[in-house]
């Protein structure tokens, strides 16, 4: 069990200012994130887009917004845990216990929700139970290429991740079916030209324009139906699926832990961003209030006024003192200054 | 204003009227038409606005390009005359245009 000022849910911008935020009051905070990296939708979703409203930053593109957040909170020396996210919240007195999904469990008298429009999660092919086969044998990324080995696999989408894998898989699979949507790839060109190079050669069987139309099987997948644009369908006997059709974003367990909510947001109030529960918090897009505007800059505002609610749960027997940046020798040391 | 006319997966019909310059999703976004997600806020970066534009209309729009084809391939059964709402800006040429939206989002 790890104790700590503060959980906060979700890496995105406003989860990472708020880490400063936090910092500089002197409270330290753990940051879980489903995703593989810190940013959110910035990291995800538009790295290269720029991005025109934040103040004082005329420019600035997710990508490098998210780095110049990871490193104005680099002195606090947070944790990330991230490729997890939380499952439940559970009250414990005054405080809260945390788990994720992998099983890391928190006690904080603070959670603070800045989880966007939710977790990202694989797209799963639009295709009844096929609950049934995840994880048997189909999955959504390669975790150990070694058990493909031998196996036809049959790959769907036509991105990067689904040409490098079809790709590297070729080199130890028995024979690699890869299925798109269209005949035009959103890869490298030089992984595209590769793939065509091992479809000459009979290492992959390219079907364009094609999509997924059922998978037959009763505990696992033993063939798939494939339809193409004239709805021809097409069956394919395989050992293994692997279905590359991005993330989408869902609310997922957040829904389950007693919070009012408004469609996919949660209500707080506009002065500390509390939401009904005492000492869970909602900051960035995911919160609701009247007026509320999912603008970066109004996320960054809403973790400021959360900070200072979470200073007074987490050091109730210290008299709180506000301060400036600019001036405060604690805030300097906080920040690792002379 | 052009007119949009939205029809859910289950057949309601939604008639609004949209501002000229904003796009498909915006027009349903603002109406509270349901079906729509936008969840990244029009950025052509989730496939979250997939609309099956109708069939008379389909021509009239200006072609996709490769960063909508490239988010189509995420949206939920996708046809022929799929597009992302978020690229669709609508114009007097636009006026009375009708899309339908899929079951779901994602």
């Amino acid at each position: 069990m790890i104790k700590t000022d503060a959980v906060i849910i979700g890496a995105g911008p406003v989860g990472l200012f708020t880490v400063f935020e936090l910092g500089i009051l002197g409270l330290n905070s753990h940051v879980i994130d489903n995703l593989d990296k810190a940013g959110g939708q910035c990291i995800e979703l538009y790295p290269d887009k720029p991005i025109y409203d934040i103040p004082a930053l005329p420019v600035c593109t997710g990508e490098s917004l998210t780095n110049n957040l990871l490193e104005q909170i680099k002195p606090f020396k947070n944790e990330f845990h991230l490729n997890q996210r939380v499952n439940t919240i559970k009250k414990n007195n005054k405080n809260w216990i945390v788990e994720t999904s992998d099983h890391l469990i928190f006690e904080t008298p603070n959670v603070i929700i800045a989880g966007g429009v939710g977790s990202f999660e694989p797209r799963k092919p639009p295709i009844e139970g096929i609950e049934r086969f995840e994880d048997k044998n189909l999955f959504y990324s390669v975790k150990n290429k070694n058990q493909f080995s031998g196996q036809e696999v049959c790959i769907f989408g036509g991105g990067d991740s689904a040409l490098d894998w079809a790709v590297e898989l070729s080199k130890i699979a028995k024979k690699i079916i890869l299925v798109h949507r269209r005949d035009e790839f959103r890869a490298a060109q030089h992984t595209v030209d590769q793939m065509m190079k091992l479809k000459e050669s009979g290492k992959i069987d390219l079907y364009t324009n094609c999509q997924p139309k059922d998978f037959i099987g009763s505990s696992s997948i033993e063939k798939i139906i494939i339809e193409d644009n004239q709805k021809e369908t097409k069956e394919i006997k395989v050992d293994s699926v692997l279905a590359f059709f991005g993330l989408k974003m869902e609310l997922g367990p957040i829904v389950n832990w007693g919070l009012n909510l408004d469609k996919k947001t949660i209500v707080v109030n506009t002065h500390n961003f509390e939401t009904n529960e005492k000492g869970i918090f909602a900051v960035g897009d995911i919160c609701s209030y009247p007026g509320k505007l999912k603008l970066i800059l109004c996320g960054f505002h809403e973790a400021a006024l959360a900070a200072q609610e979470c200073f007074k749960r987490a050091k109730p027997d210290e008299k709180y003192v506000f301060r400036f940046t600019t001036s405060s020798s604690d805030i300097h040391k906080r920040l690792g200054l002379k | 204003m052009p007119k949009v006319t939205y029809i859910e997966f289950n057949g309601t019909e939604h008639v609004v009227n949209v501002e000229k310059g904003l796009t498909i999703m915006e027009g349903a976004v603002q109406n509270n038409v349901p079906g729509i997600d936008a969840d990244c806020g029009g950025s052509c970066a989730c496939a979250t606005c997939h609309v099956y534009v109708d069939d008379d209309w389909v021509d009239k729009l200006p072609e996709q390009s490769d960063a909508e084809k490239d988010m189509l391939d995420f949206a939920f059964e996708t046809k022929g005359t799929s597009r992302l709402g978020c690229q669709i800006f609508l114009d007097e040429e636009l006026d009375g245009i009708a899309v339908s939206l899929p079951e779901k989002q994602g």
